[in-house]
């Protein structure tokens, strides 16, 4: 087990203590909002995740999907629960130890990329290197290597604002991996590709994961990509896990019709022509 | 007319605290104020003994390491020599190390500062009214006080010139800093960056087209404060327009204003081109 979560809440507001106080209590988001004025982000999780897997994460905006993988590396810290990575509770860092366990063993790409303009291409896939103290040469010929790997050759010298969308997210990619590091943390990562890129992108996170094996947690709100890349995905609606399962478990299985919702309008576009009425069954098989 | 039994009046109550002040730390203030006054000196010796020509040649230069343009370094030369041209040299010398010497301590007061102001909300509620102050209070009020502690002369005109034209630098500096993007942050922050780190590997950098705006406004607010600094004593340009409104002579003032406004498009053009980022320059 690589990361665990066991009962994780996390409220945002001012009357926390008040707001977990009556989510125990079986309250729903929606009273609690009413009754304390705390925005219920997370409630009650827990997951496990295993070592070199990739764990997809899939849900509305809204759902708390983005806070989650925060708490992962303590961008966000919980309101209540437990979170262990290799056995260790991260919660209990302080903020020395953090810094270490941010710089050696999680990293994390970002929707908006997250690049430091004013910073080439290779100064920033080379910035988790440099953050961690390693000399100059050391760092460039490993953020060069990382480079060619996503496939920018020729671009070490560009400037963020130079590149489109998706070489931006291949240079944040590559950051992240040039970070050595057993974890990476994807918070939707190509959902600002156009569907073409973000296909050539899928495709190579899975090459690439063949050969490195890392532990990755993918969010996203898109059913395609999260059957595309899962291993196994976890469904989320209003802070909670509604499902977790196989990519297969969840498309003929769904947990309830919430998640029957989006497994049905994963089918039309896969295969509209099936679906017509009493045709479901059938359908089942050539997923 | 105001009720007379709710009236009250706070001048007995600050007189007595600046008479205190006077007396108990004057020659501390004094102090200060030597050392202060020993490097104006300097700098203004060391400009009045520099050629004219190497001064323009060094201005000429670090024009077009800002702007890059041979026609802005021409212009911003030329006008310089014109300043020179109008018999106003060593004057223009006096004002020049006047203002470097203010600028430089409202950048070392106004940056760390406003680093600050932007780590801490609670800092900047409290800071931001005192910034308005320090715009909006007449500087004669403060030069009173100021002129008791450190006699007339440079020193106070520096005080007055510091107190006034600092602040549009403490504000600039912290909204750059807010506004750097907070996904960039937030990526900073997650590859595990110290507090050093992303200060000055991300967030000053960041910010530096704003810090450089500024240091533009404090530069351009320490000029408008040139003509009040002679008035207690300070040497310079301002001084020969008080002597052109003492003495009715139109012509002389506007000599010398005509020489501040100079002064201050050089400067001006200098930093906004240094405030112009190169990386979104090449855009």
């Amino acid at each position: 087990m690589k990361i665990q979560l066991d009962s994780v809440y996390k409220i945002f507001g001012r009357r926390e203590a008040a707001a977990l106080e009556l989510i125990r209590q079986g309250r729903d988001k929606d009273q609690v909002l009413a009754q304390t004025g705390c925005v219920v982000g997370v409630n009650g999780l827990s997951l496990s995740i295993e070592a070199g897997e990739i764990f997809v994460i899939m849900g509305l905006s809204g759902s708390g999907k983005s806070t989650l993988v925060r708490h992962l590396n303590r961008l966000i810290d919980p309101t209540s629960g437990s979170i262990l990575v290799d056995g260790e509770n991260i919660l209990a860092y302080d903020m020395q130890q953090l810094r270490h366990f941010r710089r050696h063993k999680i990293s994390m790409v970002f929707q908006g990329f997250g690049l430091l303009p004013h910073k080439t291409v290779l100064g920033n896939v080379a910035y988790g290197l440099k953050i961690r103290g390693e000399s100059k040469p050391v760092r460039e010929a490993h953020a060069q290597q990382w480079i060619e790997a996503v496939g920018l050759k020729g671009y070490e010298r560009k400037w963020p604002h130079q590149l489109s969308g998706g070489m931006r997210q291949r240079v944040g990619l590559a950051r992240a991996l040039a970070a050595d590091t057993e974890i990476i943390l994807m918070d939707e990562a190509f959902s600002a590709l156009d569907p073409l890129i973000r296909a050539e992108m899928q495709d190579q996170l899975l090459e690439l994961q063949q050969r490195l094996h890392k532990t990755i947690v993918f969010i996203t709100h898109d059913l395609d990509e999260a059957v595309r890349l899962g291993n196994r995905i976890a469904i989320m609606r209003d802070g909670q896990v509604i499902q977790v399962g196989s990519p297969q478990r969840i498309l003929n299985e769904p947990a309830d019709d919430y998640v029957d919702r989006f497994v049905q309008r994963y089918r039309n576009r896969h295969n509209p022509s099936l679906n017509l009425p009493g045709s479901m069954i059938r359908n089942k098989t050539n997923i | 007319m105001f009720p007379d039994n709710l009236t009250f009046s706070i001048a007995n109550w600050v007189n007595g605290w600046v008479d205190a002040l006077v007396a108990n730390y004057g020659d501390l203030f004094r102090q200060v104020s030597d050392t202060l006054l020993l490097a104006i000196v300097q700098l203004e010796s060391l400009l009045r003994a520099t050629p004219w020509w190497l001064i323009l040649l060094v201005v000429a230069v670090v024009s077009y390491h800002a702007t890059r343009r041979v026609l802005s370094t021409v212009l911003i030369t030329g006008l310089l020599f014109l300043v020179g041209a109008m018999g106003l040299w060593d004057k223009l010398m006096q004002t020049l190390a006047l203002m470097m010497v203010a600028t430089l301590i409202a950048v070392l007061i106004g940056i760390p500062l406003g680093v600050l102001c932007a780590r801490s909300n609670r800092l900047r509620t409290v800071l931001l009214p005192l910034l308005d102050i320090m715009q909006t209070m007449p500087s004669f009020v403060y030069l009173i006080p100021v002129l008791m502690l450190f006699g007339l002369g440079k020193v106070p005109a520096i005080f007055a010139t510091v107190i006034y034209a600092a602040p549009p630098l403490i504000r600039l500096t912290d909204l750059g800093i807010r506004q750097v993007d907070k996904e960039v942050m937030e990526a900073v922050n997650a590859f595990g960056a110290n507090r050093w780190q992303q200060l000055f590997g991300v967030q000053l950098p960041l910010a530096l087209p704003s810090i450089m705006a500024g240091i533009n406004q404090t530069t351009m607010m320490a000029l408008s404060m040139v003509v009040i600094a002679s008035m207690i004593g300070a040497r310079g340009l301002g001084e020969e327009v008080l002597v052109g409104i003492q003495t009715l002579n139109v012509g002389k003032g506007l000599e010398a204003g005509l020489a501040i406004v100079i002064l201050a498009v050089v400067i001006d053009r200098i930093t906004q081109a240094y405030g112009r980022s190169r990386y979104e320059g090449e855009r």
